[in-house]
């Protein structure tokens, strides 16, 4: 399975890693497209775990509810979006007991978002893995009129709320779950540089 | 000392101006003629009579149109004053200290009597005199922190201290050298400084915490932070980017004296008594080019460090393309002769300029 590897950047910008089996009560995986393979990878390492696990999957326009099932775990959901599964992960971080190891996998939006809602809940953030997989498309909130802009790919880019062109920064917030967009051309309205893939 | 308050503007027509006093106590950033990143912290225990250290927050001729100009970012985007839940001790914490502060250092100005929690808080300039019950935030009319910070010169971030580190978690921006509030609330000090050029790599951002964690009550540390901003404006937000960046491209050869600013925050540090939180007041000074021209020493430092500053400073702080023309005005006002060292305008000693 290959993985992308993000160039070295500033230090508000996450770094992911590989799941790692943890010792606990309860396991929750929410991953997303691809992510589900960082769940059928570290379950060839360590496939007890399974039984006290709840994994959330995503599809993104991926198929794997089936290999993700033969995994027996103790819960499993899958969604179309990210929105649609919300209400069931606030509900399953807000019944969480001691002990409850998260696992996050797939996009860096997904992974932020679910991060949040798991800080929310009480789990400091570097208590929990990530695995990037997938899609590199970031989520942006546009810095002047608040709006996020899901899986843009290219820098610049189009806010999808006020239609300002905007580039992509580097800068990240937990918080909000995404990095900064800034209006590209104030200083010359107009010049709007070429498209191009944000890693290109 | 009385201080005739200015009526002016920070937006649209510009109507604010230094007074020749105001010019003589401008927080001239530079020690020497050459600039460079560095933990440049010193004890914040007064100063010179009348200069900008002499207080511990400093309020001058701009004290009230500065007020009247944060109102209105608030009253446009009330996003620009946030406080995370845990934070509304330190924000009483600041309270206190700002009004002990003020009342004692200018009493002329503003009067605080206690009687047990009974306050009462005058602010003549601004015209208020509250009754409110200390720790009870029912008795004001919005939290301590944003109620105080109306009434004080200066963006505030508020730290709380954890984990080995400092965290922005409640802040009023309203005066900031482009960067959000919004955006950077809930952030660790090395998280916030990301955007930084040079510094990380220089170990300046790891010395700096270790100074900062170290602070004690009572006990305040001070440095000086500069950038350049054209027309005199406080609120050069990244919020308002969109609208104000493209001033940067109407300086002429001859409106630059007067348009182009050097904007020094003075940034302060206290530690605060009950929340253990630190306060980091950062109070921003403006001042044209044309008026510091009239300072030798400045006009001749000015130049030098301008025109020998790294390109990626300059980038960050955002005027490498006006830097040429900048350099055009400020060459005239640098005749080659040396500087003292420091800071101070030193107008009885230092040479006038010779052409
Ligand atoms: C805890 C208090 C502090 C806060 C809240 C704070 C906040 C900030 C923020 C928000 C920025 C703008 C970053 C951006 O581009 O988005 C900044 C820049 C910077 N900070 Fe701090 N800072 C603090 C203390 C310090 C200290 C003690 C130093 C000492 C060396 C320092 C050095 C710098 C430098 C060098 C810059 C770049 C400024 C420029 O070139 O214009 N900061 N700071």
């Amino acid at each position: 399975m290959s993985t992308f590897a993000f160039p070295p950047s500033i230090k508000s910008r996450p770094v992911y890693g590989t799941l790692e089996p943890q010792a606990g009560a309860a396991h929750m995986f929410i991953v997303d497209g691809e992510g589900a393979n960082a769940v059928l990878d570290l379950a060839q390492r360590a496939p007890s775990m399974m039984q006290l696990a709840h994994i959330v999957y995503i599809t993104r326009g991926t198929d794997f509810a089936a290999a993700l099932k033969a995994l027996n775990p103790a819960q499993f959901y899958q969604g179309p979006t990210y929105g649609a599964a919300l209400p069931r992960i606030r509900r399953s971080l807000a019944d969480a007991k001691m002990g409850l190891q998260v696992y996050l996998a797939g996009t860096e939006g997904l992974m932020g978002q679910a991060m949040n809602e798991a800080v929310i809940a009480g789990i400091p953030h570097t208590a929990i893995q990530t695995e990037h997989r997938g899609a590199t498309a970031r989520r942006m909130q546009c810095v002047h009129c608040k709006g996020i802009t899901e899986d843009v790919e290219t820098d610049p880019f189009v806010c999808s709320h006020c239609g300002l062109n905007l580039f992509v920064r580097d800068h990240y917030s937990r918080r909000i779950a995404a990095f900064q967009g800034v209006c590209i051309d104030a200083e010359d309205p107009g010049n709007v540089p070429v498209q191009k893939g944000i890693y290109e | 000392m009385t201080i005739q308050f200015n009526n002016e503007s920070f937006r649209d027509d510009y109507s604010f101006y230094n007074s020749e006093r105001a010019i003589k106590r401008f927080p001239f950033p530079f020690h020497e003629d050459s600039y460079m990143y560095s933990v440049n912290m010193e004890q914040h225990r007064g100063g010179p009579v009348d200069s900008v250290y002499e207080m511990r927050f400093d309020v001058d001729e701009h004290y009230v149109s500065e007020m009247r100009d944060r109102a209105m970012v608030l009253a446009d985007d009330p996003l620009r004053c946030q406080s995370l839940p845990h934070m509304t001790l330190a924000g009483w914490d600041l309270l206190e200290l700002i009004m002990v502060s003020k009342s004692e250092d200018y009493p002329d100005l503003f009067e605080l009597h206690r009687d047990g929690n009974k306050w009462r808080w005058i602010n003549k300039p601004l015209g208020i005199d509250h009754s409110f019950t200390f720790l009870d935030e029912a008795t004001l009319p919005c939290g301590p922190m944003e109620y105080i910070t109306r009434q004080a010169q200066g963006d505030f971030a508020v730290l709380d201290q954890r984990d080995d580190n400092l965290w922005m978690d409640a802040g009023m921006v309203t005066t900031q050298a482009d960067w959000s509030l919004d955006f950077d609330i809930g952030m660790n000090f090395f998280e916030w400084h990301a955007p930084v050029p040079l510094a990380h790599e220089k170990g300046i951002f790891v010395r700096a915490l270790k100074f900062l964690m170290n602070i004690q009550q009572g006990a305040p540390a001070r440095r000086l932070n500069w950038t350049m901003t054209v027309n005199p404006l406080l609120d050069t937000s990244p919020e308002n980017y969109h609208k104000w960046g493209i001033q940067k491209t109407e300086l002429t050869p001859q409106n630059i004296g007067a348009k182009q600013h050097l904007r020094v925050e003075l940034q302060t540090f206290f530690r605060l008594p009950r929340s253990n939180a630190l306060v980091f007041p950062i109070r921003c000074y403006l001042c044209s080019f044309q008026d510091l021209m009239g300072v030798p020493k400045w006009g001749r430092r000015l130049h030098r460090v301008i025109r020998d500053l790294p390109e990626e400073l300059a980038t960050y702080k955002g005027f490498i393309d006006n830097r040429p023309m900048m350099l055009d005005y400020l060459k005239d006002f640098d005749d080659g002769l040396p500087t003292s060292p420091g800071i101070w305008p030193e107008l009885d000693t230092e040479p006038p300029l010779t052409r």
